[in-house]
């Protein structure tokens, strides 16, 4: 075998099931969810709001509110290594060094009370046994490599200084400052106008390529990860309904959400045509639906759909788990 | 700049009050019954003896002259002569003010240092032994009356104990200290007597814990509420999942913002002192400004009075000052832009 193949996967979640117990009943947040993301690969997740994509990478990264979940099965590994069964002190060393997580919202999202370049200085020194000068270079370095000008002039500056671009320049600065082998990049352009996301996606998409960096991008907008990604999943009430190769998945959809996922973007609808958003809502995950969970609002259901669809390899690479594939496409391999 | 932009508007604020107390207390010692001159002359005072009382006090002349000559001497620091102790308002204040500082600013550092780490380790352990604890006693500090809670430690260290004394500030054998600070503690020291310097810290104890007690609560509540809101902030979700120290994150980025919102009710607390003293230091006969303006209160004593709210509405203000100094120091958003 090659060095390649030894080497873990940067985060691979095998058939994952979380649940959230509450005074109204257990939220299934995932559902034997799967997800692979291998060395220097960028991977889009995808689905509406509440469809469980924060869930799954913040159960990697053990970000969720402790003693609030519980895993009810399937495993976890980053780099090989179980985060489940980490110390506090293990996870400490692991978050930001390993693994770094940009969110959404920079409104909020850096400390308003603390000078920016504090704030990154902090972060490096945290996982690198340097300096505070040579720490102030390395960020300023960083700030320069996002673009940012005069970087010695923003690290003086507090927060409330900077427009919300800068402030998320500055934390995709401070997610790959410690040269992290796996960036989760949750919804980081959501809180931005259109020509700014742009920007920021190249910037990420950038770095992660020279860097070597996987990067797991989470976005309820196809268009957007569909710019940056190698490989896409598709996740529907916590449950990943189809995946595949970027190009495969927008040129071939399977699945009847993902389809409507796409029919829902504005630069695919003619102009002056009415913007479609999808009929219906996501289910509620205390007591969803008997089998698929998108049958309430599949408009190709029939009586097949009210057991659970299993997931199925297409041949290319792409997985859909729609019972109307089944029998359209030749399955390569069903698994269990 | 900055600093200049706060500080001015406070002071010209400082001159408008003071302007309006002057006239409000001049107005009410003008509206109230009875006769001053007649009250100094006294009950059998002869006509001409009492004429001569009038004059002295200006009360002969016109109100609005009156009106003049009240704020001129207000300007220079004179409050006019107690009618009770025959000695000027503002040196009886010099006398009895520093003991009511002493007692309030060992208070207030007592309250801020025990309910501060009260109120994070409250929030951090969410519902656990320590918050229950936390949340006990600020509750008995909030609804507990200071008179009453004061009584109950008299009777128990006092009365029942022996241990700690219940009234005043030294004890009998010892003489006051000369006046440097006006602060016992300090004042004692300064003579090296170190007998009388223990006996100042006992008396204090009792006082102290009662007016401490009471803001403790407030405190170690508005701590532990803020704690909690910042706690669910976006950036700490930041510093965690950059892998910060936990210990970093809640001293280094929650605590700092969390004391933000706490500033003004600091502010309140150290308002809040001037009227628990009045309480406290009538029961344990502590004599200090409480103690001084309910006597001046009971005796009819209004230059007492009048100059009593003088003082105390600047000194209102200069705690106002203090709480902006305190949000530009705390809050870079008010110290950039103003
Ligand atoms: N702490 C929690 N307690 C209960 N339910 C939660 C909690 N966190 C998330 N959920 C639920 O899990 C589901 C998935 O949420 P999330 O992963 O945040 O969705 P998204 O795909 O928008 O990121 C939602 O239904 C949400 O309500
Ligand atoms: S399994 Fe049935 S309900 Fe679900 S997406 Fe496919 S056709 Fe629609
Ligand atoms: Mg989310």
């Amino acid at each position: 075998m090659t060095d390649t193949a030894m080497k873990p996967h940067a985060l691979s979640i095998e058939n994952l099931s979380l649940e959230f117990p509450t005074y109204g009943g257990a939220v299934k947040a995932l559902d034997g969810v799967t997800i692979q993301v291998g060395n220097a690969e960028i991977v889009g997740l995808v689905g509406e709001s509440g469809c469980g994509k924060s869930v799954s990478t913040m159960a990697a990264t053990r970000l969720l509110p402790e003693g609030r979940y519980r895993i009810t099965q399937g495993s976890i590994r980053l780099f090989g290594r179980d985060p489940t069964v980490m110390s506090d002190e293990e996870l400490q060393q692991v978050r930001g060094k390993l693994v770094s997580t940009i969110f959404q919202e920079p409104m909020n999202a850096l400390n308003p009370t603390i000078r920016i370049g504090k704030q990154l200085v902090g972060v490096i020194r945290r996982h690198e046994a340097i300096s505070r000068r040579a720490a102030e270079t390395v960020a300023s370095n960083i700030l320069s490599d996002m673009l940012i000008p005069q970087p010695s002039r923003i690290m003086q500056a507090y927060p409330f200084e900077l427009s919300g671009g800068m402030r998320q320049r500055v934390l995709i600065a401070m997610a790959f400052s410690c040269n992290p082998g796996l960036i989760i990049a949750d919804e980081p352009t959501t809180a931005l106008d259109v020509t700014v996301q742009a920007a920021i996606l190249r910037l990420i998409q950038g770095r992660a390529r020279r860097t070597g960096t996987s990067v797991v991008f989470i976005s309820h907008n196809i268009a957007v990860v569909s710019q940056i990604c190698d490989r896409l999943y598709i996740m529907y009430a916590g449950r990943i309904v189809e995946s595949g190769p970027t190009r495969a998945v927008l040129d071939t959809p399977q699945h009847p959400y993902t389809r409507a996922l796409l029919r829902c973007l504005p630069e695919r609808v003619q102009p002056k045509a009415q913007l479609e958003s999808i009929p219906g809502t996501v289910p509620n995950l205390i007591d969803p639906p008997a089998g698929c969970f998108y049958r309430p609002r599949c408009q190709e259901a029939d009586e097949r759909c009210y057991a659970k669809p299993q997931s199925t390899t297409l041949a290319g690479g792409q997985a859909v788990a729609c019972w109307q594939r089944l029998k359209s496409q030749t399955p390569v391999s069903s698994e269990a | 700049m900055t600093i200049a932009r706060i500080i001015v508007p406070r002071f010209i604020l400082l001159f408008f009050v003071v302007f309006g107390v002057a006239i409000i207390t001049f107005t009410i010692s003008h509206l109230i019954p009875g006769d001053p001159a007649r009250m100094i002359a006294g009950d059998r005072a002869s006509a001409e003896t009492l004429e001569n009382v009038r004059r002295d006090l200006g009360l002969d002349r016109p109100v609005t002259d009156q009106f003049v000559i009240y704020v001129r001497n207000l300007v220079h620091g004179d409050l006019g002569t107690s009618l009770r102790t025959r000695r000027p308002v503002a040196s009886d204040i010099a006398t009895f003010l520093p003991a009511t500082l002493e007692l309030g600013c060992i208070s207030l550092v007592l309250a801020v240092l025990i309910g501060i780490p009260l109120g994070v380790f409250s929030a951090i352990y969410k519902d656990g032994p320590i918050d229950q604890i936390a949340r006990t006693i600020s509750v008995c500090g909030i609804s507990m009356p200071v008179f009453w809670f004061g009584m109950v430690v008299i009777l128990l260290f006092y009365a029942k104990l022996q241990i700690l004394p219940g009234s005043g500030r030294l004890a009998m054998q010892f003489a006051s200290p000369q006046r440097v600070t006006g602060f016992f503690l300090i004042d004692t020291l300064l003579e090296g007597r170190f007998d009388a310097f223990l006996s100042a810290v006992r008396h204090l104890i009792l006082p102290t814990f009662v007016l401490a007690f009471a803001n403790l609560g407030v405190i170690t509540r508005q701590i532990r509420a803020s704690m909690l809101d910042v706690l669910q902030e976006d950036y700490i979700r930041t510093a965690r999942a950059s892998g910060l120290r936990r210990r970093a994150i809640i001293f280094n980025h929650a605590l700092r913002n969390a004391l933000i919102p706490s500033i003004t009710l600091l502010g309140l607390a150290m308002g809040d002192l001037l009227y628990g003293a009045v309480l406290t230091e009538t029961i344990f006969a502590w004599p200090g400004m409480g103690t001084y303006v309910v006597t001046s209160i009971q005796t009819l004593d209004f230059p007492a009075i009048m100059g009593f709210t003088v003082v105390a509405s600047i000194g209102y203000v200069l705690i106002n000052l203090l709480i902006d100094l305190a949000y530009m120091l705390a809050d870079p958003q008010i110290r950039e832009v103003g």
